[in-house]
């Protein structure tokens, strides 16, 4: 193996600000994305992602402006997602400076938007995000696991390992896998899941949710994850990125 | 008195994110400009040729605005030229995509395949190994660079300095040759090691 397992931070915009509490030191302005982008360039991100939560049309008009401006800057890869609904969508934010653009809940609506994009700017674009849990009473999947959306608040009784199927063969070039059950608790990644999606695609796949400790990065990695995804650890300064590479590195995987 | 900067185009025919190689090109002092225009692309110092997506897209975009032409005259002239990613990929003879064979500029001979590892894309920051007398690799040679690709050059003329990585197979990660260099990677999106490659193509613009 020449290719490094990649630690990537992700960062809510809201309308062009960072929303959560981001706690650094010696922050100019703790909500400023571009800043943010730099300082985690600085500390060694492997790619910096930013999820657009803004609700309004002119929170996202300015979101393609903070887009634009961390392109300018920061040269490591940007990935942006969040309400991306059409391949006009993606188009404006590649324009803007984007290398990668999160699709969500507009492919499970529409499936044959993955292929549009896919075929428009190629697959290397497009990461599908994936918010899934274990299937709550009352629901059933053949795999167990079922596609959520409304960050986890709705159910859609898709397989969630059909679903990441049937996107790898219709063009994605990667998979975001976040887990509902985890996200938040601080407890880990969601192991099994990993290793069951894993199982299933051949397009890098990307681990979020339940990042708590620098162990936990590495128990996400022996799934066979291609990257870590994490926000509030990295926030909060409970970790630096620093402090993540250093513990995979000693538990034998390759960082830059 | 120091020089002034070397002007660089790059090449503007609708490829996707092409200002991240705008702006890298300006943080280590080229004078840059984004456009197809021939007496421009002529006149600059050097020309980079980026290139993300299909390979027959990439044709297709690099055919309407005439730049077989644009690269062979600077060629001719030994003035510099750089492919990045499937700007690299085209100047091979061919490209195969789903079992379709797409011409390509033809600068070395070969075919871009399908990379043939146990994950694909190769998606992120892998270790190169570029021969000693490299010039893009000076002071870099054990840094990694950011590459995005599902398809690659598996071989390359005896002629060039090659530069080989490895992603389930072997294959081209760079070529210098002569005024013709190009890499499969994104030095516009390696962080500084990326940032020190082009200031040393930059070093070869006369």
């Amino acid at each position: 193996m020449s290719l490094a397992l990649r630690v990537i931070p992700c960062l809510d915009v809201n309308a062009g600000r960072v929303v959560k509490g981001v706690n650094f030191e010696n922050l100019r302005d703790a909500g400023d994305p571009v800043e943010l982008a730099h300082r985690y360039d600085a500390e060694g991100a492997d790619e910096v992602t930013f999820l657009d939560v803004s609700a309004s049309t002119e929170g996202r008009a300015t979101t393609l402006e903070i887009v634009a401006r961390t392109a300018e800057e920061v040269f490591v890869p940007l990935t942006v997602g969040g309400g991306v609904r059409s391949t006009d969508d993606v188009d404006a934010l590649l324009r803007a400076g984007a290398d990668k653009v999160g699709i969500n809940t507009a492919a499970i609506a529409r499936p044959e938007l993955i292929a549009e994009v896919a075929h428009r700017f190629g697959s290397q674009v497009l990461v599908l995000s994936v918010d899934a849990r274990r299937t709550p009473d009352g629901v059933s999947t053949p795999s167990g696991y079922e596609v959520t959306t409304h960050g986890g608040r709705r159910g859609t009784g898709i397989d969630a390992l059909d679903w990441v199927s049937r996107a790898q063969d219709a063009g994605v070039g990667e998979i975001l896998l976040n887990s509902i059950d985890a996200d938040g608790t601080t407890a880990g990644f969601d192991l099994e899941m990993l290793t069951d999606v894993r199982a299933r695609v051949r397009v890098p796949l990307i681990a979020s949710g339940g990042a708590g400790t620098a162990e936990h990065f590495v128990e996400a990695a022996r799934t066979g994850a291609d990257a870590l995804l994490a926000a509030s650890v990295f926030h909060y300064g409970t970790l630096t990125i620093g402090d993540v590479k250093d513990h995979l590195r000693e538990a034998g995987f390759e960082v830059r | 008195m120091s020089a002034p900067a070397p002007t660089v185009v790059v090449l503007d025919y609708g490829s996707g994110n092409v200002r991240s190689a705008v702006r890298a090109l300006e943080r280590v002092g080229a004078q840059v400009e984004l456009t197809a225009d021939p007496d421009a692309v002529a006149a600059a110092d050097g020309l980079v040729v980026p290139g993300v997506g299909a390979f027959a897209a990439v044709m297709t975009g690099l055919r309407e605005v005439g730049a077989a032409r644009m690269i062979e005259r600077r060629l001719s002239g030994g003035r510099p030229v750089l492919g990045i990613c499937v700007g690299q990929q085209v100047l091979f003879s061919a490209g195969v995509e789903h079992g379709e064979r797409t011409e390509g500029l033809d600068q070395w001979p070969g075919v871009v395949e399908r990379l043939d590892a146990s994950v694909v894309p190769h998606m992120g920051w892998s270790t190169v190994t570029p021969p000693t007398d490299s010039v893009l690799f000076e002071g870099i040679a054990d840094e990694r660079f950011y590459f995005v690709h599902s398809y690659a050059a598996r071989t390359a003329p005896d002629y060039a300095r090659v530069t080989w990585a490895t992603h389930g197979v072997e294959f081209v990660a760079a070529v210098e040759n002569g005024a013709l260099s190009a890499t499969q990677f994104h030095p516009e999106k390696s962080g500084d090691a990326g940032a020190h490659l082009l200031r040393n193509w930059l070093a070869t613009l006369r």
